[in-house]
């Protein structure tokens, strides 16, 4: 019985078909990753300045990302928008906008965070040695602050990767979906297909994402001052 | 964008069910995953044979697949090998499975913290191993543990939306099967924002306070 | 008196971190009642050896005798070995999640299951006799370096230890702190406790023990009574760490 589900996965382009899926979801988290990053570092920075006026409007974007689950933020763009503005958008682009903002705002809290837990005194000595405040951060701060920010942001790309998950949800046809598809196909003549899908797609996840977090646990161990 | 507020209105009943099962679920949720995580994180410290090898297998199960995978296994792979659960025993199950990873992290780095002068002290003094624990690492673990428990709880509480996958009537998915319904997108959306809002406001400002106050009362800073 | 078996006898003691030689052979007997000061300058061994008397650290040859019976074999019960042999840290270390009174009595009623009524008033009054009696429900946190050092000293005392070990226990305090420690100290040698003291304190040493040990480089280069040590020290090496310290 349990042997007549696991043949599923290895018939006919079942298995093609679920990797394709998986390049679905690694596509968004890919696009969303490096946007993030970009934008992370630039916002990050910004965020280090003492002008409240800057510092507010910043960090009510990053706690809304903080406080209301990913789920909701996907669902509220899926649906207000094209509700309310008469703008289509696939969910494939829903899901790009969602994991931007809310990866663009983790992102820049650790820049800012590695950035302001430098001691105070390498900037000053910067200062004293005369260097202008882009060489003080092109020699200085941002050769320090990059071994700060390295593994938390790599554990960031892991969760992200992990929330891909949710696509699913707002019906991107990603490697849950098609798991779910081939599952409907089958389910009559293999009962178990299910538990072998869904084991698999665990499988999936995981393969991914044990190799990055153990990666920034070493860096974090390595770099550890 | 317009707002139907006598919609909202009538929706209420379904909202404060459905908010009160996700704080329900969630405490019982966080409430296991912390005994968990202290569990498995004291097995780690004394480095307990196999069985701390098999927490570690745990820790990179739970903390390297996503929840809402976690939770189609338990609900539909599982009953296809006979083992049924309810969806709100699955939702608890994944939450404290997914939880007690995070929570054996934040308790570790508890242990940590307390010194090696500390527990010396306590040898000194003839405590043995486990009332050393009991008496003077868990107490002060518990303590420096306290902020990274609290982020936890505010992740596994957001965490519960993912529940909706798997039919639990929590506050997500009662929103989209409103939706489905009665076509209110905005307002059912708006609701769902401030039915997260309710939760998590208070708590987040409740553990901000509640770690300043642990740090003074323990360690006078 | 001096004609009995020392209470504590150390033959050979030697301690390596890997190749690195920290004990090299230490050799001592301590006398019941005897007060005995352990000098030398840092990274000389004098902490590790009274570490290793206590078992915090694995040794790697020689012998250490409590009442003629040795501690090093795996059969020792370091945790009933500790109950007669007590030792103050540098760092007092008091449990910052108990109060004063429970920190006391942690030990007598749990590890020695003695009745809390009759070690809570031999508690309190150990806690007058260092002048804290009325901080006994106090948190660490509300007390200064120096109380929490007597508390730290009362704490070890209330388990009735034959022997007390002190390891650079005015190292950490402001200097006005020191005096109310080192008090408490001499208390406990006029009423005739074993002590070995680890301490930078010459003055202090001087005063109060009743022999002197100078270390350095895991060795032990002078053992003198108090008096002629400081007045006649025999060795150059000794000369020049007290020359240092313009004693």
């Amino acid at each position: 019985m349990l042997n007549s589900g696991i043949s599923v996965l290895f018939e006919g382009v079942n298995m093609q078909r679920l990797l394709l899926g998986l390049l679905v979801t690694l596509r968004v988290a890919l696009i969303a990753v490096v946007i993030s990053i970009v934008m992370g570092i630039l916002i990050g920075i910004i965020r280090t300045s003492k002008n409240k006026l800057v510092q507010i409007p910043f960090r009510l974007y990053l706690e809304l990302f903080r406080i209301i689950p990913i789920l909701v933020w996907l669902f509220v763009i899926y649906y207000v928008i094209p509700a309310n503005f008469d703008l289509n958008l696939s969910a494939e682009v829903v899901a790009l906008i969602v994991f931007s903002l809310w990866g663009t705002a983790e992102m820049s809290d650790i820049v800012r965070g590695s950035i302001i837990s430098l001691p105070k005194h390498q900037a000053e000595s910067s200062k004293a040695l005369g260097l202008s405040v882009a060489q003080m951060y092109r020699y200085v701060l941002i050769p320090q602050a990059t071994k700060r920010s390295i593994p938390p942001m790599i554990n960031l790309i892991t969760r992200m990767i992990k929330t891909t998950a949710l696509l699913t949800m707002i019906g991107v046809v990603e490697v849950i979906k098609v798991g779910q598809q081939i599952i409907e196909v089958n389910n009559l003549d293999h009962p178990t297909i299910s538990f072998w899908i869904y084991g698999f797609v665990f499988l999936l996840y995981f393969v991914i994402c044990f190799p990055l977090s153990r990666f920034s646990r070493r860096l974090e161990r390595k770099w550890a001052t | 964008m317009t707002f139907d507020w006598q919609y909202i209105v009538d929706a209420l009943p379904h909202y404060k069910t459905a908010l009160w099962l996700t704080v329900k679920l969630a405490t019982i949720g966080i409430i296991l995953a912390i005994i968990v995580g202290m569990v498995c994180s004291i097995i780690q410290y004394f480095k307990v044979k196999v069985l701390s090898q098999i927490v570690q297998v745990y820790l990179e199960v739970a903390r390297n697949t996503p929840l809402l995978i976690q939770l189609f296994f338990l609900y539909y792979g599982l009953p296809k090998i006979g083992i049924t659960l309810s969806g709100e025993l699955c939702g608890i199950i994944g939450l404290t499975f997914l939880g007690g990873s995070y929570m054996a992290e934040a308790f570790r780095a508890g242990m940590e913290a307390v010194t090696k002068s500390q527990i010396e002290t306590g040898k000194a003094i003839g405590l043995s191993n486990l009332q050393l624990m009991r008496y003077v690492i868990i107490p002060q673990a518990f303590s420096y543990s306290v902020p990274g428990f609290g982020a936890n709880c505010i992740f596994l509480l957001k965490e519960t939306s993912v529940f909706s996958g798997i039919a639990i009537l929590e506050l997500t998915n009662t929103t989209k099967n409103l939706m489905g319904i009665f076509y209110k997108t905005n307002e059912a959306l708006l609701m769902l924002v401030i039915g997260y809002l309710i939760i998590l406001l208070p708590l987040t400002l409740f553990l901000t306070w509640l770690e300043r106050r642990v740090r003074h009362a323990e360690f006078g800073n | 008196m001096s004609e009995q078996v020392p209470i504590l006898q150390v033959k050979g003691l030697t301690k390596k971190y890997g190749e690195k030689i920290v004990l090299n052979g230490i050799d001592l007997q301590v006398e019941k009642g005897k007060v005995i000061a352990i000098l030398g300058p840092s990274g000389c061994g004098k902490s590790t050896f009274l570490r290793c008397l206590n078992g915090l650290e694995e040794v790697q040859g020689g012998d250490i005798l409590l009442d003629n019976e040795s501690l090093i074999n795996k059969s020792t019960k370091w945790r009933e070995v500790r109950q007669r042999i007590g030792m103050v840290f540098q760092s007092y270390d008091l449990f910052p999640n108990l109060t004063v009174m429970e920190n006391i009595l942690l030990s007598p009623l749990k590890v020695q299951k003695r009745n809390h009524s009759e070690v809570e008033a031999q508690a309190l009054e150990l806690l007058e006799r260092v002048g804290l009696a009325d901080r006994a429900n106090d948190y660490p946190r509300q007390l200064s370096g120096g109380q929490k050092q007597r508390i730290a000293i009362v704490r070890a005392l209330c388990i009735n230890p034959e022997i007390m070990l002190f390891d650079e226990v005015t190292a950490s305090l402001d200097p006005e702190m020191v005096r109310e420690v080192l008090d408490v100290i001499a208390q406990l040698a006029d009423q005739g406790m074993t002590m070995l003291i680890v301490t930078h304190e010459m003055n202090f040493a001087k005063l109060v023990a009743d022999e002197v040990i100078f270390m350095d480089k895991g060795n032990i280069h002078e053992q003198a009574p108090a008096e002629q040590f400081f007045t006649n020290p025999q060795t150059e090496r000794a000369q020049q760490f007290l020359n240092i310290l313009q004693f």
